[in-house]
């Protein structure tokens, strides 16, 4: 068994140690939110906050994160009370699949906690590692600016 | 009462008496069998045509809810939010009171796939007279009960208002029969003035659920008990397994069975990474037979293998006489390249097989995975759950059979099958690539008098219906043929799709040569050839601009006739300041337009981009749009629709190629192939609607394709004074060219 720490708790798993987290979190603690999407570190869906900072779930086992605080899509607000950066994406409905939406609010919401006031550019170069094929890019970056005015008033 | 016919009464619409019928019936009757048998009478609208009974798509509970019933499925286009809207409208009810089912092989009408831009067309249509026609009935019955004319009546938030505040409730009304009337073929609609649903941005109903981690994909599905699946996926498309040593794998943990059927293999495990290790042990020992995968220079090839020649479009052909323009344009190979692999989900129990996917129709899907797996139809059941966007035909059907083969061999088990990247990328259906060429002649008052078309194209559909045209029917023991290749014929097109310009030339002529053998494994993606159709004829109008002395803009206004052409490119002229473009070093600006199929939603594009001359990089800055869809359901919606065309048609444009060497497909990640990042997205898009309420509804979700990779060749060539006619427009080609 191996401990980890998802969204505030604590969860025993049963899995081998080399296991990629996304699994885990997918298949173990049925958190549907972070997505597959290459396997590789390339695309971005499987994103998720480690201690602050933003990982590929798909490339980090599970063994390397004891004592880290993983944060995933589930723990920024739920379906009735979303939190802001959830609400910037509904309000400006930025998605169309959506499914890399989850991976570009994890990535989104580590930049912010850094840089509380992104420009446009530091917007766009944040989150060059995440792949949307929709082409919903100018809505997500539209999201991210109203998530960020949400946070502020919300501070 | 069950099964008795109740009663029989007139009423007199606005179109004059009407017979109506209640009757009760078992909720399957209305689509089973109940198809369309009345040719000789007139058309019912979209696939009412079909679908007659207005049980098929609209039921009203005795309590009062509603649920409408659609054969298409939601792809992150918007559907499912814009038909409940038109629902919505139509049935005088409040949105978020219907519950709205769609695809699924036994609750909702067979309307074939959800592709081409025809969602709107056909299942908008017949919900929109559906719901229209329900509501007369409603509102006939109410009168009817209450003694009062039914032009005295409104129907409102679910419930018939007679004047003085008696009210009666849809449910009530209806009393838990079920609505089965045939359509007629004329509706009375709502105002368009007094609309407060449609015509409106009505939020996606999808979005809160994917933004919270809420189950929204097939791949979120967890069945109890399931298990995972991984494929053990040959080198390439027609690859034979020589040898296989399933013992390196038997004995790892959580492996519980290697299934093995000719060249299919795969691996079932307790858990997901079990079965990607296992898949990865299997994988490192198989051994396979493989063919030969094309020359690098494809498209010599393809013009080599001989074609079927139709001539698709004449005007005084007689008279094309010389041209004194010519030119030829290349699209590569491409990639869908859903940022979700695909993933199917399946079970079967006592007999009986279900099957959780997320491909573009689940009838078709039935009848491949029916025949396959030697099972009668209607003991097979498909549906649609939403995946990752697909904007075609990629790996989905596939990854579903795949599931129902496993499952088979489980009986009772759920089988999850997730396709990995590597496979996605180098086993779903390519687009194809494609050769066009076009002749033309200037007059001297510089209109083009001849105009001369050529394009050469694979087949741009072998969606199943047939096993043979899943990967697993193509690699089981005993294969199973694929359909025969055929083109799509016109007025839509498959190759030839937006071939014939919209433009008014004196003489004229376009011809389709389509290639049957196919290199490669190919398939449709958005826009078919209308993609590289129009950027060939709006990269050419260009060119012939140039060399009329014209300004790009109005030399199109110069042969555009169709006045909803002509107010979409004025539109987006405007909105991007065409006649007051100031241009820069290296900067400049490029417009294109089209009619998608000339039969769907009217799209110009102007657009700026800088050019890197050092690296051949393209910057893309301001980008303005002008569409008209026709009657607007959801203007978010379809500006949602064009935003995202754009942006993912100049990544196709700008970067996007299939690549291979002898042995296999070589870009098989997105390292390998490479597309649109945040950095280079577009400084500004703008997309501006005109509406026009109560025309039909024109399919929008790709009439962006076309025109926007025009409109950046187009900026491009007026940049740097380079014309690239080769897709993709990357740094190393431009670069090529500008040091030329």
């Amino acid at each position: 068994m191996i401990a980890i720490e998802v969204n505030g708790k604590v969860h025993e798993v049963d899995a081998d140690p080399e296991t990629p987290l996304l699994y885990v979190l997918r298949n173990d603690l049925a958190l549907n939110g972070t997505k597959f999407g290459c396997g590789l570190g390339q695309c971005g869906a499987c994103t998720v906050l480690v201690d602050g900072k933003a990982v590929f779930s798909c490339m980090t086992p599970i063994s390397t994160l004891g004592g880290r605080r993983i944060r995933t899509v589930e723990g920024l607000g739920t379906i009735e009370r979303p939190g802001p950066m959830q609400r910037a994406f509904i309000e400006e409905q930025a998605a169309q699949c959506g499914y890399c939406i989850p991976g570009m609010m994890m990535r989104a919401q580590g930049l912010l906690e850094s840089n509380p006031a992104p420009s446009d550019a530091d917007i766009r170069k944040a989150l060059e590692p995440n792949l949307c094929r929709c082409g919903t890019h100018m809505r997500i970056l539209r999201a991210v600016g109203r998530a960020a005015q949400l946070m502020k008033v919300k501070a | 009462m069950n099964g008795i016919a109740l009663t029989r009464r007139e009423f007199l619409s606005s179109g004059g008496a009407l017979v109506v019928s209640f009757v009760l019936c078992p909720r399957a009757a209305a689509q089973a069998g109940e198809t369309a048998t009345r040719s000789a009478e007139a058309k019912l609208p979209g696939s009412l045509d079909k679908f007659p009974m207005l049980d098929s798509w609209i039921r009203i509970g005795a309590d009062g809810s509603v649920t409408v019933f659609t054969g298409k499925g939601e792809l992150g286009q918007g559907i499912r939010t814009a038909l409940q809207q038109i629902a919505a409208e139509q049935l005088a009810v409040p949105f978020a009171s219907i519950a709205m089912i769609t695809a699924d092989t036994q609750r909702t009408p067979n309307e074939g796939y959800t592709s081409g831009s025809n969602s709107m067309k056909d299942s908008g249509t017949a919900i929109l007279n559906a719901a229209a026609q329900v509501r007369e009935l409603l509102v006939a019955e109410a009168s009817r009960r209450l003694g009062v004319a039914a032009d005295q009546l409104v129907a409102r938030d679910g419930a018939v208002h007679a004047p003085g505040g008696k009210r009666v409730g849809y449910g009530e009304l209806v009393a838990g029969q079920a609505l089965h009337v045939r359509a007629e073929v004329q509706s009375r609609f709502k105002d368009a003035g007094t609309r407060t649903v449609m015509g409106k941005p009505v939020q996606r109903v999808d979005i809160p659920a994917k933004v919270t981690g809420g189950v929204a994909y097939v791949q979120d599905l967890r069945l109890p008990g399931m298990v995972h699946a991984r494929i053990v996926r040959p080198p390439q498309f027609g690859a034979k397994l020589k040898s296989l040593d399933p013992g390196i794998a038997e004995g790892m943990p959580g492996v519980m069975k290697i299934v093995r059927d000719g060249s299919f293999v795969a691996v079932v495990a307790e858990k997901e990474f079990q079965a990607i290790r296992a898949m990865r042990a299997l994988s490192d020992r198989a051994v396979w037979d493989v063919g030969a995968l094309p020359p690098a220079d494809v498209y010599a090839q393809l013009l080599q293998l001989g074609s079927e020649d139709k001539v698709i479009h004449e005007r005084n052909g007689a008279s094309l006489g010389a041209m004194t323009h010519e030119a030829t344009f290349r699209r590569p190979y491409q990639l869908h390249g859903s940022i979700g692999p695909s993933c199917g989900v399946a079970l079967y129990r006592e007999g009986k097989l279900e099957v959780w996917t997320h491909g573009q129709g689940v009838f078709p899907l039935r009848a491949a995975i029916a025949e396959m797996l030697k099972m009668a139809p209607d003991t097979v059941h498909c549906i649609h759950m939403e995946g990752a966007g697909c904007y075609g035909h990629n790996g989905a059907d596939d990854a579903a059979a795949d599931a129902a083969l496993l499952a088979r061999a489980l009986p009772g088990t759920p089988v999850r099958v997730q396709w990995m990247r590597e496979e996605e990328h180098s086993w779903e259906p390519f687009g194809p690539a494609m050769v066009t060429k076009v002749r033309a002649a200037l007059d001297r008052s510089g209109r083009i008098s001849a105009w001369e078309y050529d394009v050469w194209s694979n087949t741009h559909s072998t969606r199943p219906g047939k096993a043979g045209n899943l990967a697993a029917g193509s690699l089981v023991a005993v294969p199973f043929a694929p359909a025969p290749a055929a083109p799509i014929p016109q007025p839509e097109g498959g190759g030839d799709r937006n071939a014939i310009p919209l433009y008014a030339f004196a003489s004229a002529r376009v011809t389709s040569r389509f290639i049957p053998t196919m290199p490669l494994r190919v398939s449709a993606l958005r826009g078919l050839g209308a993609y590289m159709n129009v950027f060939s004829i709006e990269s050419f109008m260009d060119e012939l601009a140039a060399a009329a002395k014209a300004d790009p803009v109005e030399f199109r206004l110069r042969h555009l006739e169709d006045g909803r052409a002509r107010d979409v490119v004025a539109k987006a002229a405007q909105r991007f300041g065409w006649t007051s473009y100031r241009r820069e070093r290296d900067r400049g600006r490029g417009f294109a337009f089209a009619r998608y199929k000339n039969l769907g939603a009217y799209c110009a594009i102007a657009m700026e981009v800088e050019v890197v001359r050092e690296t051949g990089e393209i910057r893309v800055g301001r980008i303005a749009c002008a569409v008209d869809s026709g009657d607007v359901v959801n203007p978010d919606g379809i500006r949602n629709q064009i935003e995202g065309g754009v942006v993912q048609s100049l990544s196709w444009t700008m970067y996007e190629a299939v690549t291979w060497d002898a042995r296999r497909i070589t870009s098989r990640d997105w390292g390998r192939y490479p597309i649109v990042r945040f950095p280079a997205v577009p400084a500004s898009l703008d997309v501006d609607i005109i509406d026009r309420p109560m025309q039909p509804f024109l399919g929008t979700g790709e009439a962006a394709q076309g025109p926007a990779s025009a409109a950046l060749a187009n900026a491009v060539a007026d940049a740097v004074g380079v014309r690239v006619r080769d897709i993709p427009l990357n740094p190393a080609r431009v670069k090529a060219l500008l040091g030329a």
